[in-house]
């Protein structure tokens, strides 16, 4: 585990034309660096619904990546409402998003499921009013 | 089949990238975060969504092509983000079910 790179990013809330720039970034980046075409597809699905997610919800936050020999660890921390209800949040088809985020072609309830789907571990640490944690790893 | 093939095919102008190259399969649909675990590298993407949205899931998925049905072309910003990533987008006056029936008919006749 010698060699660990991580990469940081201040995820913009306020702009929907810039969000998925930090995941598009680290894809570029873990391909530089020789991952797997597949470990890189798992990494972007998971971490671009994360970052979108920010970017909708909780007007932005920070996005940690660390890339080691055996798996990814991808962390999205930030300071919006919370998710009340994390177990209905988990559900296919499921979504808050407002009519205005949809018609930008988000929206479709798949964002969380993808997130779990992609990934081989997935944690939401979350407190209504103050804000929401998620910590997703991929292995391989 | 290349992506050359569909431009004919499809009556579609190519709003920015290489044509010449090869794809396999084809996804349509325009919610993006079931587009982006359902386009896979090198396939079409047949979509009415043209903003700069679309681009991030394509950078991170890498289809071959992105078709743009019923005469939609990509906003300004969203072809210059285009651009910059290397995709190609084609714009074609058909239905997203007209494009998919049409490459569905190229591929059986070719035999692939």
């Amino acid at each position: 585990m010698s060699d660990t790179v991580k990469f940081h990013f201040d995820v913009d809330g306020s702009d929907f034309s810039s969000a998925g720039e930090a995941s598009v970034t680290v894809k570029k980046k873990l391909r530089q660096l020789g991952y797997p075409p597949e470990v890189i597809r798992r990494v972007s699905i998971a971490m671009y619904e994360g970052e979108i997610n920010m970017v909708i919800h909780a007007n932005g936050g920070t996005a940690d990546v660390e890339a080691s020999d055996d798996e990814i660890v991808i962390i999205l921390s930030d300071k919006g409402p919370g998710i009340p209800n994390v177990e209905l949040a988990m559900q296919a088809g499921y979504s808050t998003a407002k009519d205005h985020i949809r018609n930008l072609g988000f929206g479709a309830g798949m964002g969380f499921p993808n997130m779990k789907k992609y990934t081989d571990e997935m944690r939401i640490d979350t407190v209504v009013g103050q804000g929401t944690t998620i910590t997703m790893k991929v292995r391989f | 089949m290349t992506v050359n093939a569909l431009c004919d095919l499809l009556d579609a102008k190519v709003l920015c990238g290489e044509t010449d190259k090869p794809f396999l399969g084809v996804y349509a649909g325009d919610f993006l975060s079931r587009a982006m675990s359902r386009v896979e590298y090198d396939c079409i993407w047949v979509t009415i969504m043209a903003n700069v949205n679309v681009v991030a899931v394509a950078t991170l998925t890498e289809p071959a092509a992105i078709v743009l049905a019923e005469d939609v072309v990509l906003q300004e910003d969203a072809l210059k983000a285009a651009q910059e990533n290397g995709l190609t987008v084609l714009s074609s006056p058909l239905s997203a079910y007209e494009i998919c029936v049409a490459i569905s008919q190229l591929t059986e006749e070719s035999g692939e």
